[in-house]
């Protein structure tokens, strides 16, 4: 137990995706300008985090894996059936939501279909397979991942509004600046290195 | 992202090498660069910036990806149905990276590990999807090849350029020669003062916000030059 609860903080906190692996830079950079957008992005990241992480890890072990059903070394697969799963599944959650939650879809809107090109959750999966990750862990991996995620983008959109009202040179408006402050807050994460891992056990 | 749109030449061979052609790969080196303008690719990109080494391989996989995913859609993209191309694209796409990763592995492995899950993760890169989209779907095979070389090529030499400095100030070496700084044990032990030995290995320029750094000084100069790429907003 203690395991799972130290490999969430560890990875929504410590190995940020998004700060310390910059995974997801390209939607990072483009949709936070503004804070209400960018929770909207970060909850749909959660959800598909959450969701595809433990699912490729049973692909991963029972299809592609030597101990599964074809009972061969089968990964090699893996890149084209991870992106495949994550595809069609980010195309079943916005089904779902869809008939369930229409507000939380309305919400959401043009970002769910984003998130299959987001290489945090590519990244996410294939750093799950080369941590040698079990089931359990994974989950709270993907969860962990996510939720570290969503709060440095929206930790970043709410700087960038403020800055909004700031002098800025004139060459590094817009992008110049994201870059710096992403720098920046990278920089704030690695503070909580310091945290140590023994200490939740 | 802005689009490439060249005026198609009436010419009659297929594999013509005009101005038009030129501009193809020349472009994305600066003017329409995909990291510093188009803004797209950033996220593999900057975790393999440590070492000179990593960034070229990187680099150098990037651009056979992106040449050969642009010629094969554009080859098929008058077969593809609109509602599935993602799909499509998505499987080229990883099709590519499989086989330039077999490759690596076979090839160097030290350099495969290193690089872990960031060969994966050029399938994700939006460089990719990103032309496929906005010029391999609407050109002819030869010039989305072009394109797809100089888009991989504008990608790999900020990377290198990015690489360069990481290493030259964090480590005091460039392709694990050294330049600066105490260049051995030895040195250390003698106290021996030469003219290498006064530089201190800045240990920032290691950890990953120094990439951020360099990438947003790029941006600055290059915008600096040409006003025309400045943000409206």
């Amino acid at each position: 137990m203690s395991d799972i609860i130290n490999i969430f903080i560890k990875s929504a906190f410590i190995e940020n995706l998004a700060l310390s692996y910059f995974l997801g830079m390209c939607s990072f950079l483009a949709v936070s300008k503004s804070v209400k957008t960018a929770l909207g992005l970060g909850i749909a990241v959660v959800f598909v985090q959450g969701i595809t992480m433990p699912i490729n890890w049973l692909i991963d072990h029972y299809l592609l894996g030597e101990a599964g059903i074809f009972g061969m070394d089968l990964t090699f697969l893996r890149f084209i059936i991870f992106i495949s799963t994550i595809a069609a599944l980010v195309q079943l959650v916005e089904m779902v939501v869809e008939k369930v939650s229409p507000s939380l879809y309305n919400s959401l809107g043009i970002f769910l279909p984003l998130i299959t090109v987001n290489c945090a959750i590519l990244g996410g999966s294939l750093f799950m397979i080369s941590k040698e990750y079990n089931f359990a862990q994974s989950v709270s991996f993907g969860l962990g991942g996510g939720i570290g995620w969503a709060l440095a983008i929206v930790a970043i959109a709410g700087i960038r509004e403020k800055l909004t009202y700031s002098h800025v040179p004139p060459a590094l408006r817009g992008l110049g600046m994201a870059f710096f402050l992403t720098g920046l807050m990278g920089m704030a994460f690695m503070g909580l290195m310091g945290i140590d891992p023994a200490a939740f056990k | 992202m802005a689009d490439v749109q060249v005026p198609v030449k009436s010419e009659s061979s297929v594999f013509s090498f005009g101005k038009a052609e030129k501009k193809l790969i020349t472009d994305p080196l600066s003017d329409n660069n995909p990291i510093t303008v188009q803004v797209l690719g950033v996220c593999s990109a900057l975790a393999v910036t440590t070492l000179v080494s990593k960034a070229l391989v990187m680099g150098i996989a990037v651009i056979f990806v992106t040449a050969f995913s642009n010629l094969f859609t554009s080859m098929l993209r008058e077969y593809i149905p609109k509602s599935v191309r993602m799909i499509v694209q998505l499987v080229i796409i990883a099709f590519l990276v499989t086989v330039v990763e077999l490759i690596l592995k076979a090839v160097n492995y030290p350099i495969w590990k290193e690089l872990s899950v960031f060969i994966g993760l050029i399938i994700t890169n939006c460089i990719l999807m990103g032309r496929l989209e906005a010029f391999a779907m609407g050109n002819k095979p030869w010039r989305s090849f072009l394109d797809g070389i100089g888009n991989g090529l504008g990608y790999g030499i900020i990377l290198v350029m990015v690489a360069v400095f990481r290493e030259l100030f964090g480590k005091g070496s460039l392709m694990d020669f050294k330049i600066i700084g105490p260049t051995s044990e030895y040195v250390l032990n003698t106290m021996e003062i030469s003219w290498l030995s006064w530089y201190a290995p800045n240990n920032l320029a290691i950890l990953s916000p120094a990439a951020m750094f360099i990438i947003a000084i790029i941006i600055w100069v290059q915008r600096s030059r040409n006003p025309k790429l400045v943000d409206i907003s």
